[in-house]
C-alpha cells in the first residue's frame, strides 16, 4: 500500500465513523425527543409526577373540558360522564368517563392523552388515572374510569399562558400491544396473499 | 503549459474494452459519464410522470388518473426521481466526478473502486424505486413519506419497503460518493493547489459531501425505524403505542432541509465557474462565495422545522424557526450580490452557458423571495400544503438546478466529448426551456394564494384559469427538453471539434489545460500551482 493511499484510508475511516455517529444519534433523538417532551410538556404531554409538595388552592378557576376518542381498531364505546368540570386552580378535581365492551370478547386496551393548548400542559398534574394502566373489559363489560388532576397555580405567573381559562384533556383508547400485533399480523398476512394471488 | 499537456496525455490514451470500461470501470471521467446517463433517463421517467399529473390538472374534474392512489404514486415517485435520480447524480456524481479531479489537479478519485460501487449501488437504487410502483399499490406517501400514511395500515403490501430499500441503497451510494469526493478533495490535490485556491465548483461540492455525510444517515436510520415499525413490531411513530408521528418529521426534515442545499449548492458552483468565465473576470469576493456556501450548510442544519410549522409549536419555537430560516438569507445574498458584481464591468458574453447562469439567477431570486414569505410562521400557516409551495420549490430547488444541470452541460460537454454544440439550436432551446418553465410554475403562486391544495388531482373551477395557463407552460417545457436532446444528439455526432480551451481567456481552471475531449488519463505528471494565482 502506498503511504498516501494509508492517508486516504485512514481519513476514510474517519468520516464513516462520522456516519456511524449520525445514524447512533438518529436512533439516540428517540428517548431524548420523549424526554424532552416530558420536561417542556411540548406537544400536550402531562406532568404525572404525582402531586407536588402543598400548592396553595387559589381563587382563580379555569374550565376543563373533557374529550374521548377511540381507535377503529377496539370495539368499545368510550364516553366522559361530564362534558366539563370548573376547577379552582390548585384544587384536586375527580372527573370520570365510562368505558363499555361493545363487542362479543374480553379486550384490553389502554388510554394516551394530551391536553390543549399543549402549553398549559406543563401545569396541568394527573395525580391518579386510569389511563396509567392496560384496562381489560369482558364482553358487554361497563367501567367507569376515573382521573384525579389538579392545576398548578404556578400557571397565573407564566406571561405565555395566564390567559388561559379553557383547557381541554383528550384521551384515545387504543387495544394493548398484544392484541395489535395480532391484528397487524393478520393485516400482513391478508396483504401477502393478496400480492400472490394478484401477481 | 497547456499544450505541453495536451500532448503528455494524449501518448496514454489507451482504453480498455467496452464491457470492463462501462460495467467494472474506476476512471472518474467515465463513470461521470454513467452518472451523467442515468439521470438523463431519470429525467425522461421522471418528467414524463410530471407531464402526466399537468395533464389531469389541465382541467378541472377527473379526465384521465381515475385511480387517486395512482395519482399519488406519480407525485411521490416525480419527487423521489427527480431529488434522488436525476439532480444528484447529474451534479455531484456526473459533473462532481469529471471534474473535482480534473480542477485540482488530481489523476482520479481517491478510491476509484468505490466509486464504482456507488454508481452501481444508486442504479440498484432506481430499479428498487421502479419496482414499488408494480409489486403492489405503489408508494403514495409523498416524498416525505410521513406516517400514519405510510404504515402498515395505510399502505400495506410491499410497495413502500421497496421504496424505503430503494432510498437505503441509494443513499449508502451517496455516502460512499461523499467520502470519496472529500478525501479526494483533501489529500489529493496538486502542488500548491491550496484549499483557497481551489475554484468555487470543488467548494461547492465539498461542503455538499459534507452536509450529505451528516444528513443521509439521518433518513437512513428513520427509515429503518419505519421499516421496523411496518414489519417488525416496533413502534416509533405508533402513537397508540407511545411513539409519535411527529418525531418522524423531525427526523425527516434534519435531513430533508440539507437535501434542499445538496441540490442546489453544487449548481451555484457550476454557475460561479460560468459567470466568472463569460465575464472573463474572476469571482468577486471568492473566500466570501466559498465561505457563504459553508454557513449555508452549517445554518441549513438548524432550520428544519420550518418545514412543519402546522405541527403546533409554542409561540418560541416558531420565531426561532422563522428568524433562523431567514438568517439563511444573509449568504445566500452574498452570493447573489458577488455574481452580480463579477459581471459588473466585465466583458460579458452570451454564449449558452451564460444565458443559463443569468436565468439561474433569475430563478433562484423568484425562488428565495417567496421563501422569504414562507419562511414567516404565521405566514405559512395559511400557505402550508398549497400551490404557493409547490411553485416556490420549484423555482429555487428544482428547476434552478436543472439550469445549472443544463449550464454545466453546455459549459463542460465540450470537454467531455471533444465537440461543440449546435449553437442557434442550443439558443433557440434555452428560450423555449426558460419561457416554458416560467409560463409553467409562475402562475402556480396565483392558484395557492387563492388557495389550491396540493396532491390531489381535482379542484375547483375557480382555479382552472391559472391551472391551463400553467398546462400551456408545461407543453413548451416538453418542448424545450426535447429540444435538448435533439440537440445532444446533434453534439455527439457533431464533426466540429473543440480545442482544449474553448472559452479562451476567461477559463482559467485546470481542466482547460487538458485535450478536448479530456484523454482516458490526465493530469499523470502533476500540474504545479505554486505561486500562480488563485484560479478564480
Amino acid at each position: 500500500m502506498l503511504k498516501r493511499d494509508k492517508k486516504n484510508a485512514k481519513f476514510a475511516l474517519v468520516l464513516l465513523s462520522l456516519v456511524g455517529g449520525m445514524v447512533g444519534l438518529s436512533f439516540a433523538s428517540v428517548p431524548l425527543y420523549q424526554l424532552f417532551c416530558k420536561v417542556t410538556g411540548y406537544g400536550g404531554t402531562l406532568n404525572t409526577e404525582g402531586v407536588v409538595a402543598s400548592s396553595k388552592v387559589s381563587e382563580r378557576t379555569i374550565k376543563v373540558h373533557f374529550d374521548s376518542n377511540i381507535s377503529p381498531k377496539l370495539n368499545w364505546r368510550f364516553q366522559p360522564q361530564q362534558n366539563e368540570v370548573t376547577v379552582r386552580l390548585g384544587e384536586h378535581k375527580l372527573a370520570f368517563y365510562e368505558a363499555k365492551n361493545i363487542s362479543e370478547k374480553a379486550l384490553t386496551g389502554h388510554a394516551i392523552y394530551n391536553v390543549t393548548p399543549f402549553k398549559a400542559a406543563q401545569y396541568f398534574s394527573k395525580i391518579d388515572c386510569f389511563c396509567f394502566t392496560e384496562q381489560t373489559l369482558d364482553a358487554g363489560q361497563v367501567v367507569p374510569m376515573p382521573v384525579q388532576f389538579y392545576i398548578d397555580p404556578e400557571i397565573l405567573t407564566d406571561p405565555n399562558t395566564k390567559e388561559i381559562t379553557t383547557i381541554t384533556l383528550s384521551y384515545t383508547f387504543y387495544p394493548s400491544e398484544s392484541e395489535s400485533i395480532d391484528d397487524k399480523k393478520k393485516l400482513n398476512l391478508s396483504s401477502l396473499v393478496k400480492l400472490l394471488y394478484n401477481g | 503549459m497547456s499544450n505541453d499537456a495536451a500532448v503528455n496525455d494524449h501518448h496514454d490514451d489507451h482504453k480498455p474494452p467496452f464491457f470492463t470500461r462501462w460495467f467494472c470501470s474506476t476512471n472518474h471521467k467515465d463513470i461521470g459519464t454513467l452518472y451523467i446517463t442515468i439521470a438523463l433517463i431519470a429525467a425522461v421517467v421522471g418528467g414524463l410522470m410530471s407531464w402526466y399529473i399537468r395533464l389531469e390538472l389541465a382541467q378541472p374534474g377527473i379526465q384521465y388518473i381515475d385511480d387517486f392512489q395512482f395519482y399519488n404514486v406519480l407525485v411521490t415517485a416525480h419527487g423521489f426521481i427527480m431529488v434522488f435520480f436525476v439532480v444528484m447524480p447529474a451534479l455531484i456524481g456526473g459533473f462532481g466526478n469529471w471534474f473535482v479531479p480534473l480542477m485540482i489537479g488530481a489523476p482520479d478519485m481517491a478510491f476509484p473502486r468505490m466509486n464504482n460501487i456507488s454508481f452501481w449501488l444508486l442504479a440498484a437504487g432506481f430499479i428498487l424505486l421502479l419496482l414499488s410502483a408494480v409489486v403492489g399499490d405503489g408508494v403514495g406517501t409523498g416524498w416525505t413519506v410521513y406516517p400514519p400514511l405510510s404504515s402498515q395500515e395505510f399502505h400495506p403490501g410491499p410497495s413502500v419497503d421497496f421504496g424505503i430499500l430503494s432510498l437505503h441503497v441509494a443513499g449508502a451510494s451517496s455516502i460512499l460518493g461523499a467520502i470519496n469526493l472529500i478525501v479526494t478533495i483533501f489529500n489529493m490535490r496538486a502542488p500548491g493547489m491550496t484549499i483557497h485556491r481551489m475554484p468555487l465548483f470543488v467548494w461547492s461540492i465539498l461542503i455538499t459531501a459534507f452536509l450529505l455525510l451528516l444528513a443521509l444517515p439521518v433518513l437512513a436510520g428513520a427509515l429503518t425505524m419505519l421499516l421496523t415499525d411496518r414489519n417488525f413490531g416496533t413502534h416509533f411513530f405508533d402513537p397508540g403505542a407511545g411513539g409519535d408521528p411527529v418525531l418522524w418529521q423531525h427526523l425527516f426534515w434534519f435531513f430533508g432541509h440539507p437535501e434542499v442545499y445538496i441540490i442546489i449548492l453544487p449548481a451555484f458552483g457550476v454557475i460561479s465557474q460560468i459567470i466568472s468565465t463569460f465575464s472573463k473576470k474572476p469571482v468577486f469576493g471568492y473566500l466570501g462565495m466559498a465561505y457563504a456556501m459553508a454557513a449555508i450548510g452549517v445554518v441549513g442544519f438548524v432550520v428544519w422545522a420550518h418545514h412543519m410549522f402546522t405541527v403546533g409549536f409554542n409561540v418560541e419555537t416558531r420565531a426561532y424557526f422563522t428568524v433562523a430560516t431567514m438568517v439563511i438569507a444573509v449568504p445566500t445574498g452574498i452570493k447573489i450580490f458577488s455574481w452580480l458584481a463579477t459581471m459588473w464591468g466585465g466583458s460579458i458574453r452570451l454564449e449558452v452557458p451564460m444565458l443559463y447562469a443569468l436565468a439561474f439567477i433569475f430563478l433562484f431570486v423568484v425562488g428565495g423571495v417567496t421563501g422569504i414569505t414562507l419562511a414567516n410562521a404565521s405566514a405559512d400557516l395559511v400557505f402550508h400544503d398549497t400551490y404557493y409551495v409547490v411553485a416556490h420549490f420549484h423555482y429555487v430547488m428544482a428547476i434552478a438546478a436543472i439550469l445549472g444541470m443544463f449550464a454545466g452541460f453546455y459549459y463542460w460537454i465540450g470537454k467531455m466529448s471533444g465537440k461543440q454544440y449546435p449553437k442557434s439550436l442550443a439558443k433557440l432551446q434555452f428560450w423555449v426551456f426558460f419561457v416554458g418553465v416560467n409560463v409553467l410554475f409562475f402562475p402556480q403562486h396565483f392558484s395557492g394564494l387563492a388557495g389550491m391544495p396540493r396532491r390531489i388531482p381535482d379542484y375547483p373551477d375557480m382555479y382552472a384559469g391559472w391551472n391551463y395557463v400553467s398546462s400551456i407552460g408545461a407543453v413548451i417545457t416538453a418542448f424545450g427538453t426535447l429540444l435538448f436532446f435533439v440537440v445532444l444528439w446533434r453534439t455527439l455526432t457533431s464533426k466540429e471539434l473543440v480545442p482544449a480551451n474553448q472559452w479562451g481567456e476567461g477559463a482559467t481552471t485546470l481542466e482547460w489545460t487538458v485535450a478536448s475531449p479530456a484523454p482516458f488519463h490526465t493530469h499523470e505528471i502533476l500540474p504545479d500551482m505554486t505561486g500562480k494565482e488563485p484560479a478564480e
